[in-house]
């Protein structure tokens, strides 16, 4: 049994599954809570599982949940490896949605993919300035990333509202005193095909396919390389002849563009038009934030994000569904969602710490160390 | 750390035996079918506004067919994001019940895709009077503009400084409404009284529309109103400095009993006994309700522990006659 | 009607509510600036100031006792600062990321206590205004700075405390060494551990008396996420400050009177749509800071976690 668990491929699966583990003590805690609420923590957790995985409509669910958490992740992954912070997940994603559905809304004599394909440009380019203006405040205007995000996010919001509200209106609410703050539906040619009878929709692909090629980008181009270089030691890449100042933009500004892609893909895929209710989250449900936690779970690598946003999304899909079944107040959904990124967010430190210990024993297994030129001395990048 | 590891493994696969072969729900068998109701809303049912409007009626109507073995309420609040609440809406009616109520004009777009799945199912969405030409949907709306109205002439009528203030969140939808209904009760009574409005961008800053109350004190109002939940803080305001408030939506009475004046109530329970009838019979949509001062869905109610002089109360009475045989228009 | 903004009363008007309003960003801001300087950043502090809130309102409905229920918000404050500190410095967790989840928890949390233990939305006896006598009656300058609550003016207070003990201290010296070169400082002697707890705890505490100062002082009522953003925007406040508490002070006045005056531009019909006008303050604070083209470093160990090489 030992050796069972010092095997290196097991050990390995641990460290992956550590978020797992991490978010069932989590779960313990929620439980006691529900006691507390006078819920049965049993029931409540199996509704969260069949909410997440029960069924094939559940487990589509999930899916449709977790597309623009993966593709937050994604503009994460490479932002957190420029050592920049985006925590402007949320405005970014508005813009890009504010763009795309503008481009359904007005193109409407176009072909049907050509518009998709260009509204999904749109939401890139929308959350690609969203996130490169603080990009560019912060590398030219050392103006910091934080303080410009949180500012963005606010203004994003008062853009939809004005917008929605005025010159996006769907015509038909502005002719009615209710006035929804609402746009039109979009075509039906217009909108993501779906996997009937399901939600799930192309999104979800579109998503997959871009996680293979940020990875491409960032570890088989020069560009990665260099947005990585800056991230680990921007003296050093300024040395090396790397403009650094760029990369930061860069960093913040491709980090929008997917923020601003899920939120276009939110539209195209789920709603079908952009509805408003004068906050940030009532459109993007978070995944602004949840996006950041998912890329954590997936060790901000693009491709383990796509595991970790589907158990994230399940977690989430699942937790509004135990409130359904076991009628407790959706704060407890948000209270659950906060401990779970808690102590994911701490079981790093295991994977931290077992990772150096393997390393260490593998040290002593191997004969009398020789240096080795081409291995880099590399520290733990604690990103 | 290994044992650390192993109980957590274990407690993995506990969970999966757990979840695979749980007890299956065991039901009493019920000596009549209940009306089964699921409501979405997008706030707190505690919010003394919008959605505790919808969540008090359905209370009621409970109280009226004799308690939840005939009437059964299942709710999903603090429900803004509208996917989740799309979710949700879809959620309840695959599991049969009777009405699916989406109380939120966010809503609409979800309902009008998930209506047609569920034909047995009927569905009810407000506040709007769009049913997309569907036979399962009946919309609901309220004149808020009427109580706006009323609210405001009475308003008018008691303000000293001629100087009025309104709170409220975004310039859309029910709050406009009763804004604008305000707005012109008030000029109908005095024309040259000065009603200041202030938009302040957020359902939820409860801060932000305190200062809003704030300001508009000290611009010299002495009357104040505003809708939607965050308007608590402004209340507060006027509490704080003696200035009278009407409330909208829920009877705001008990927040500051000594300058709340009078609440237009939404008693959504008008229509949802008509919707909840003609279910009843075999209609499952494809009619719009509005609930106002004629059909009784909105109520003023008045503080009674604010003394209205009489012919103040006279004045409401006839303004209130009035918007009820059409000899007033509110907007 | 742009006229009207520049009459006494409407500037006397944007002062004071400018002052009332940057109370709660102060107290966060000044705590979050203590826990940034030794390195720490907390993106919690909306979730410790509405558990304050929450906890302030519930003691004082129920004892009226408003000492106590600042007490309490300060104890709710310090437990979760003792959390955050745990998973800062003991787990090394990523903080920015961290935060996120106690504002969540937070949130939650807070809105459950209160649905189960108060039920519905009330207003509370909060702190009256306390006028000081003489000052307090001069035109304009009176109402501005001399008729506010006590957690007002103790807000106020704290800015030169905490400028103070930062700067003139050997506490101060300890946490801006630990911020800024912790391994040095540990060889030196100094237990970074030690001192990130006290910052985190003390932050913690201050976030408590931002939430009470909401729920008992200015507004007088507790509502679910009745905070909306704050938090946030006393984080980001730290920034703008330079780090320092005069200059967190001066980002705290500037984004609450240019929020004031939005407020009278909307009240006095100025024609600026009404979501046009709320952005204000926010494309306002991103202006100022890109215009003052600050030089300043942040602490060099923030965000980093400290461990001892053994």
């Amino acid at each position: 049994m030992k050796n069972f668990f010092q095997n290196e491929f097991i050990s390995r699966l641990i460290d992956a599954l550590l978020p797992v583990f991490a978010t069932l003590a989590a779960l313990g805690v929620g439980a006691v809570m529900l006691l507390f609420l006078k819920a049965n923590p049993v029931e409540a957790y199996r509704a969260l599982w069949v909410g997440a995985f029960g069924s094939t409509n559940a487990f589509a669910e999930t899916l449709v949940k977790a597309t623009p958490l993966l593709l937050v992740a994604l503009g994460i992954c490479i932002s957190f490896r420029g050592d920049v912070i985006n925590i402007g997940g949320e405005g970014q994603m508005i813009v890009g949605a504010i763009l795309a559905t503008w481009v359904g809304l007005t193109f409407t004599g176009l072909p049907g993919w050509l518009v998709i394909v260009l509204a999904m440009l749109a939401g890139f380019i929308g959350g690609g300035i969203w996130g490169g203006i603080p990009g560019f405040l912060k590398a030219y205007f050392n103006v910091n990333e934080i303080l410009s995000t949180v500012m963005m996010n606010a203004i994003a919001v008062q853009f939809m509202n004005f917008m929605l509200r005025g010159p996006m209106i769907d015509p038909s609410q502005a002719l009615l005193a209710s006035k929804i703050p609402q746009t039109a539906r979009l075509l039906e040619a217009f909108r993501l095909p779906r996997w009937t009878p399901t939600r799930l929709h192309l999104g979800a692909l579109i998503a997959v396919v871009l996680a293979v090629l940020v990875y491409i980008l960032l570890w088989r181009t020069t560009l990665g390389y260099r947005i990585r270089a800056v991230g680990q030691n921007p003296n050093a890449s300024r040395y090396a002849g790397i403009n650094v100042k760029r990369h930061v933009v860069l960093a913040l500004l491709l980090s929008g563009a997917f923020a601003g892609m899920a939120g276009a893909v939110q539209v195209y895929g789920v709603n079908y038009r952009m509805i408003t209710d004068g906050s940030a989250s009532g459109f993007t449900g978070s995944a602004g934030f949840n996006g950041i936690v998912a890329a954590l779970f997936g060790q901000l690598h693009p491709i383990w994000s796509i595991p970790a946003s589907i158990l994230f999304g399940a977690l989430l899909v699942g937790a509004n569904s135990m409130q359904r079944v076991v009628q407790i107040p959706s704060a407890l959904v948000t209270a659950l969602n906060g401990l779970v990124v808690v102590f994911v967010v701490s079981s790093e430190i295991w994977r931290r710490r077992r990772q150096r210990r393997r390393l260490a024993a593998a040290k002593e297994d191997d004969s009398p160390p020789r240096p080795d030129p081409d291995t880099p001395v590399k520290t733990e990048v604690s990103a | 750390m290994k044992n650390t590891v192993r109980l957590f493994v274990l407690f993995v696969l506990l969970a999966l035996v757990v979840g695979a072969c749980g007890a299956p729900a065991t039901e009493a068998p019920a000596m009549e079918e209940p009306f089964r109701v699921a409501v979405v809303m997008p706030s707190a049912i505690n919010d003394l506004a919008f959605s505790q409007s919808m969540y008090d009626a359905l209370l009621r109507i409970q109280e009226d067919m004799g308690g939840s073995e005939n009437f059964e309420i299942v709710y999903s609040e603090n429900m803004f994001v509208v996917d989740d609440a799309s979710a949700a809406l879809r959620d309840y009616a695959s599991q049969g019940f009777d009405l699916v109520i989406g109380h939120g004009s966010q809503y609409g777009s979800s309902l009008q895709e998930i209506a047609p799945d569920f034909p047995e199912t009927s569905f009810a969405w407000g506040t709007t009077v769009d049913t997309f030409g569907l036979p399962n949907v009946f919309a609901y709306e309220a004149a808020s503009d009427q109580g706006g109205y009323v609210n405001g002439v009475i308003a008018a009528s008691l303000s000293e400084s001629n100087t009025m203030g309104v709170v409220g969140p975004i310039e859309t939808g029910d709050a406009k409404l009763y804004v604008d209904g305000f707005v012109a009760g008030a000029k109908a009574t005095k024309p040259d009284i000065q009603v200041n409005v202030n938009y302040i961008g957020s359902f939820s800053d409860v801060a932000l529309a305190s200062e809003a109350a704030n300001t508009h004190v000290s611009a010299g109002a002495d009357v104040l109103t505003g809708t939607a939940q965050m308007v608590v803080g402004a209340i507060g305001v006027a509490e704080e400095n003696n200035v009278l408030w009407f409330g909208t939506q829920s009877n705001q009475t008990s927040l500051a009993p000594s300058i709340v004046v009078a609440s237009q109530v939404y008693h959504w329970e008008v229509v949802l006994a008509e919707i909840i009838e003609l279910i009843n019979a075999g209609t499952l949509g494809g009619q719009s309700f509005v609930i106002d001062l004629a059909n009784g869905g909105e109520m003023i109610e008045f503080n009674p522990d604010y003394a209205v002089p009489a012919e103040v109360q006279a004045l409401a009475d006839t303004t209130i006659q009035g918007i009820i045989d059409g000899s007033i228009a509110t907007k | 009607m742009i006229s009207d903004l520049f009459s006494v009363t409407v500037l006397v008007g944007i002062l004071a509510s400018g002052i009332r309003l940057a109370t709660p960003y102060l107290y966060a801001a000044i705590g979050e600036t203590f826990g940034q300087r030794s390195g720490v950043l907390n993106l919690g502090v909306e979730g410790q100031m509405l558990l304050g809130a929450f906890a302030a309102f519930y003691v004082a409905r129920t004892t009226g006792n408003l000492g106590l229920a600042v007490l309490v918000a300060m104890l709710v404050g310090a437990i979760m600062g003792l959390a955050m500190a745990f998973v800062t410095v003991n787990l090394h967790a990523q903080q920015g990321i961290s935060g996120i989840g106690f504002y969540l928890f937070g949130l939650g949390l807070s809105d459950l206590l209160f649905q189960k233990m108060l039920g519905t939305v009330e207003t509370v006896r909060g702190f009256p205004k306390i006028h000081i006598p003489v000052l307090s009656d001069i035109p304009g300058l009176g109402e501005i700075f001399f008729s506010q609550n006590l957690l007002v003016y103790a807000a106020y207070l704290l800015v030169p405390i905490a400028w103070f003990v930062l700067n003139k201290t050997t506490l101060g010296l300890k946490i801006r060494s630990v911020g800024e070169n912790p391994e040095a400082a540990d060889s030196l002697g100094v237990s970074v551990a030690g001192i990130r707890y006290f910052t985190i705890v003390l932050a913690g505490t201050l976030s408590g008396i931002a939430g009470a100062s909401l729920s008992i002082a200015l507004l007088n009522v507790f509502q679910q996420n009745m905070t909306s953003g704050l938090g946030f925007i006393a984080v980001a406040l730290v920034y703008f400050g330079g780090w320092r508490p005069w200059g967190v002070l001066g980002g705290a006045l500037l984004f609450s009177m240019v929020n004031s005056l939005q407020l009278w531009i909307q009240v006095l019909g100025i024609p600026i749509p009404s979501d046009i006008a709320v952005m204000m303050p926010y494309v306002l604070t991103i202006l100022v800071l890109v215009a003052t083209v600050s030089r300043v470093r942040g602490p060099s160990a923030l965000t980093k976690p400290f461990e001892r090489e053994d």
